[in-house]
């Protein structure tokens, strides 16, 4: 019984820390299908959650900070697309100077604001995302297995949670279901075929790094003012590129995405419960081993075991109307 | 066109006047400065406890003074090279992972003295101040296993080191001192100096030892600990904070801190070398010296029980007349008690 617990426990921290991770990877979804290569996602989220900290920490609302990271997150991915849709510029450069940007501009903006060495103030619980207990959860705690797995795992996560974990099958009907999604996917394998057929190729891809934009800010938020109570530098810490990773890793569709995301959170969880945990036969597992454990899992899966990962055909590529 | 030239020139102009005026200002008066480690000046912890002490130096004296605060690694020995060429009379360098850089640049500056607060250098030009951690930390645990419901403590501690082992072994056997059936989860949260300054980790961390049944979690992690004490308040649990008084950070949630007076080793270094008394060697501050201890203020009374109090005080006596022994994890090498 306790190992069961024990395993609730975990699973319910692989959600909360898969949540952000699932964000931008969705928001690097969108864009990349679209045919523009999105580094900057960890640049957006960056800037979102620092935004997202500010202003809640001077409104008190947790809403008016989400608006403002999406805002910031916008911003940043109008910037992107104006240098490499407008100007057709290189997307990996662009991509990463945004990310420099954001870490370079949340830093100073927050210690000339706040004077804390970068970080924002605490936040208090009004201003942040708080869990929300799904209906029935107290009731149908006492269930044997079922109940606890509904109270411990299901219920007991903050709105954005959910909202990420909806957003995979949403994402899925969008892009594979609708017309909107066709002409998505097909501007990133052939633009030139798009553009025959009297669509514009920059306002498709204008669109697609908007939404990258908007899934960055609630990612952002997520960060600071759901997971955490406040901003500090760098806080996303490369959480950008395991998204892209994990990206990658589910071959650029929503599900295996989920998958990928569900798997680093994983590893990441039971990092912290590892720790000082002695295995039959080696002893104490060491503190640095489980630290790589993301990473080797990483390295290990993207090696090959998971098959080759065929990036959208003309990803990275600008287009050009007339040669 | 012209104008805005002229204009440019003039500001560019004044500017340098005014920074030229101000740099020769300061190196004619007594300067003092102070490097702070990668969990920032303000970290509500051991670092703002530093400056907590040059700010008190400041205003008893009128005397500022100059600080940079560390972002990466290589910047230890550069800006402790560039504080002794530009004439600082002492450097206080704060944290242990400041040693090396302190034994380096104080051969090449043997006229600038070093106050290393944590750490330990054998130099003719360097105070080596180090705290009795496992003292104060053994009083907090007495506290944590009085005031535990589950009978299950937890520890999280920021980088994985002698130093912060030393805190976790104290803190140990205070527990089981006062309740020899207490269970005591403890993590770490990373063996690099970005597990100071990462309060995700240090929630997720206290999280998953909630979920284990600790209800009462002593962060020794910097920054990261404020994560560890905001996810036992949000849970309605009880956090211990560390270095300065972190009582006051989510009032009726913090059953105490264990406090280190960094401010005290900072402050006298200032002031040491301003009157003259300062000496060189190697220090420790524990109970007796007042060094360590817990915090007990107006947001933690209703929290402490007569009973802890009296078992907390017959400890800390017992400690300071040497009748209970604490094992130091430094001087034994292991945590056998």
């Amino acid at each position: 019984m306790e190992s069961y617990f024990w395993l609730l426990s975990l699973l319910d921290s692989t959600l909360r820390l898969a949540a952000p991770l699932l964000l931008a990877a969705l928001a690097g979804f969108y864009s990349e299908r679209a045919g523009v290569v999105d580094i900057g996602l960890e640049g957006k989220m960056l800037m979102a959650a620092f935004a997202a900290a500010t202003t809640a920490a001077f409104t008190g609302s947790a809403l008016a900070g989400l608006l403002a990271a999406i805002g910031a997150s916008l911003a940043m991915a109008l910037l992107h697309g104006f240098a490499c849709i407008t100007h057709r510029g290189n997307q990996v450069v662009s991509g990463v100077a945004l990310n420099i940007v954001a870490m370079g501009l949340t830093a100073v903006l927050g210690n000339a604001w706040f004077e804390m060495g970068g970080r924002t103030p605490n936040l208090p619980a009004a201003a942040r995302f708080g869990e929300v207990t799904l209906p029935l959860a107290e009731t149908l705690r006492n269930v044997p297995v079922l109940g606890s797995l509904y109270y411990e795992l299901i219920s007991g996560h903050n709105v954005l949670v959910y909202l990420a974990l909806v957003l995979v099958p949403v994402t899925g009907w969008i892009a594979y279901r609708t017309r909107f999604g066709l002409r998505l996917r097909a501007v990133g394998e052939n633009p030139a075929a798009v553009d025959t057929a009297g669509i514009s190729v920059p306002a498709l891809r204008y669109q697609a790094v908007l939404i990258a934009g908007l899934l960055c800010g609630i990612a952002g938020a997520y960060l600071s003012t759901a997971q955490g109570a406040g901003f500090q530098n760098n806080m996303t810490a490369g959480k950008g590129y395991l998204a892209l990773a994990a990206l990658i890793l589910g071959k650029w569709k929503p599900v295996p995405t989920l998958a990928a995301c569900l798997l680093f959170a994983a590893a990441d969880a039971l990092q912290t419960r590892l720790q000082g945990v002695v295995m039959p036969g080696i002893g104490e597992v060491p503190v640095q081993l489980i630290e790589a454990l993301p990473y080797l899992l990483t390295v290990l899966l993207l090696a090959g075991f998971v098959g080759k990962a065929i990036p959208p055909k003309a990803s990275g590529r600008p287009y050009v109307k007339e040669r | 066109m012209n104008f805005f030239r002229r204009a440019a020139c003039a500001a560019a102009l004044s500017l340098s006047v005014v920074a030229g005026a101000t740099g020769a200002e300061s190196e004619k008066t007594f300067a003092p400065a102070i490097v702070f480690d990668m969990g920032g000046r303000f970290d509500k912890s051991f670092n703002e406890g530093a400056n907590q002490g040059a700010e008190r130096f400041k205003a008893d004296t009128g005397v500022n003074f100059r600080w940079f605060e560390i972002t990466n690694e290589a910047q230890r020995e550069q800006f402790l090279r560039r504080l002794a060429a530009r004439n600082a009379k002492v450097i206080v360098a704060v944290g242990f992972s400041m040693a090396p850089s302190v034994e380096k640049v104080a051969k090449e500056y043997p006229e600038v003295r070093f106050t290393l607060i944590d750490g330990f250098v054998d130099l003719p030009n360097v105070q080596s101040v180090e705290f009795a951690e496992h003292e104060g930390s053994y009083l907090v645990g007495v506290l944590a296993a009085l005031a535990s419901k589950t009978g299950t403590v937890g520890f999280v501690g920021g980088m994985d080191i002698p130093l912060i082992r030393r805190f976790v072994c104290g803190y140990e056997q205070g527990v089981k001192a006062t309740r020899p059936d207490a269970k005591i989860i403890s993590n770490m949260a990373g063996s690099t100096p970005a597990a100071w300054a990462d309060p995700t980790r240090g929630s997720e961390l206290a999280k998953s030892q909630m979920d284990r049944g600790a209800d009462v979690i002593f962060a020794a992690a910097g920054q990261t600990g404020l994560g560890v004490l905001q996810a036992a308040a949000d849970a309605g649990k009880q956090g211990i904070g560390v270095d300065s008084n972190q009582n006051h950070l989510f009032p009726g949630h913090v059953l105490t801190s264990m406090i280190k007076r960094v401010d005290v080793a900072a402050y006298n270094a200032f002031k040491g070398v301003m009157d003259g008394t300062w000496k060189p060697g190697h220090q420790r501050l524990g109970l007796t010296e007042e060094g360590v201890g817990w915090a007990l203020d107006e947001n933690n009374r209703p929290l402490i029980t007569p009973e802890m109090l009296a078992a907390v005080t017959k400890a800390s006596d017992e400690i300071k007349a040497g009748t209970r022994r604490v094992v130091n994890y430094s001087d034994a090498g292991n945590c056998n008690y």
